[in-house]
């Protein structure tokens, strides 16, 4: 897979935050979903964020990889978590046969963050200290 | 003199030519007759609208005020041939008799009346003189016909406006999504839950999650008579879209009958959080959301 990511991965101290800006296609969703698996293994994370805001378009296998993501990343010791879900987008997936809980989704990045701290024991403060000695 | 000439220029359009050269003069002479007699004519035309029940929902006062800005109108337009000015003030004038519950034959009825009264004047004036009463008619008949048209036409769009205006407000009306604490939706659904009415709730419902930031959104179905399938797996689909969206889902309200004929039609209910009435709900709703309500003992106050 060659040529520049469109899908930025950020790391956050334990977390990794994937922003898609743009739809994507079948095959930048593969080379997505391969460099985000890398990504968990050589940051030690312990949770994933995909933030989907900016798509308002989604297609069965995007939703689909995603819920692959969801579980790969489990494999490798992460949690993961979409969020920013459009509604349309929402409905869409549902009726591509996306049920929830195959994943878990939130409202938006700041309830992920929330999400992801109070499954993996972060307390909220902890965090917060984080961002701000950084 | 000057209409010999014309005949003389061409025997092809020369009836035409006169014809139109008759309306002129006829019009202006028949806009001064009805002027002359307006009171009378006017009287007439009110009595007759009388003798037949029409326009009864207004006082005779209000009756008398509009037929005689009905009148001068009428008239007006005879006069200028230009409708503007009469459609303007009929559009205005169902506005303001819509509400009373004027219906549209009443309407249409009182300017044919007005038609009739006026055409018995000019034939009473012409009586003697067939030929020229013909003229006359002519030149009044389109013109009045036109009237009534306009009339008619602005008030069955101003009807038309109501309806729509009103069929948006029951739309918007019909599906509100209210914030009750922070977080917290609920979706009151009341009347028939058809498949339109179910898609606009879908919208509603993800677009309130969106603005509100819900985490638990309470739909109480006690208002709704009657789900069939195709609504029921839609409201399926609805809740697990809202899941998507980061808020879950509790449903209230569902009637003894909806709850065996979803079971009967094998709506797949498994995955939904249902509770029995709308209270049971919003407890379990302040329960996840981490509120505790708790009512004050007057020891405490």
């Amino acid at each position: 897979m060659t040529g520049p990511a469109l899908v930025s991965i950020m790391r956050q101290g334990q977390y990794l935050i994937a922003s898609i800006h743009t739809a994507l296609d079948d095959s930048q969703m593969v080379r997505f979903q391969t460099d985000l698996i890398e990504k968990i293994g050589q940051y030690r994370s312990r949770g994933v964020i995909i933030d989907v805001a900016a798509l308002d378009v989604l297609d069965s296998f995007g939703s689909r990889t995603l819920r692959d993501i969801g579980e790969m990343a489990r494999l490798r010791g992460a949690v993961t978590i979409i969020v920013g879900i459009q509604p349309d987008v929402a409905f869409a997936m549902v009726a591509l046969g996306m049920t929830p809980g195959a994943v878990e989704t939130a409202l938006d990045l700041e309830e992920g963050l929330a999400y992801l701290d109070s499954r993996l024991g972060f307390g909220v403060s902890r965090d917060r200290m984080d961002r701000s000695s950084r | 003199m000057d209409r010999d000439v014309r005949t003389d220029d061409s025997a092809r359009t020369a009836p035409r030519t006169a014809q139109s050269r008759d309306e002129e003069q006829l019009l202006p002479q028949l806009v001064a007759h009805l002027r002359e007699h307006r009171t009378r004519l006017r009287q007439e035309w009110a009595a007759r609208i009388q003798d037949a029940h029409l326009l009864q929902a207004m006082t005779p006062q209000e009756t008398a005020a509009e037929t005689t800005s009905v009148y001068d109108n009428y008239v007006e337009v005879l006069e200028t041939g230009s409708v503007e000015a009469l459609q303007h003030y009929a559009r205005d004038l169902s506005e303001r008799i819509i509400p009373r519950g004027v219906e549209t034959h009443e309407v249409v009825g009182i300017v044919l009346l007005l038609r009739d009264v006026l055409a018995r004047s000019l034939f009473e004036k012409y009586q003697r003189n067939f030929a020229l009463l013909n003229r006359v008619l002519d030149a009044y008949e389109p013109a009045a016909n036109r009237i009534a048209n306009t009339v008619a036409v602005s008030f069955v769009e101003e009807r038309e406006r109501v309806i729509r205006q009103q069929q948006d407000a029951i739309r918007e009306l019909s599906t509100p999504v209210l914030p009750v604490r922070e977080r917290l939706l609920i979706l009151p659904i009341i009347g028939v839950l058809d498949s339109e009415r179910a898609r606009q709730l879908t919208e509603q419902l993800l677009t309130g999650i969106r603005t509100h930031r819900a985490k638990v959104v309470v739909i109480d179905i006690t208002g709704a008579p009657d789900v069939d399938e195709a609504v029921a797996n839609h409201l399926v689909r609805t809740v697990d879209a809202s899941r998507l969206m980061g808020a879950s889902v509790i449903i209230t309200g569902l009637s003894p009958e909806i709850a065996q004929t979803l079971v009967t039609i094998g709506v797949d209910l498994t995955k939904m959080n249902t509770i029995g009435d709308l209270q049971g709900g919003l407890e379990e709703a302040e329960r996840l959301l981490g509120y505790t309500v708790q009512r004050r003992e007057p020891a405490d106050r």
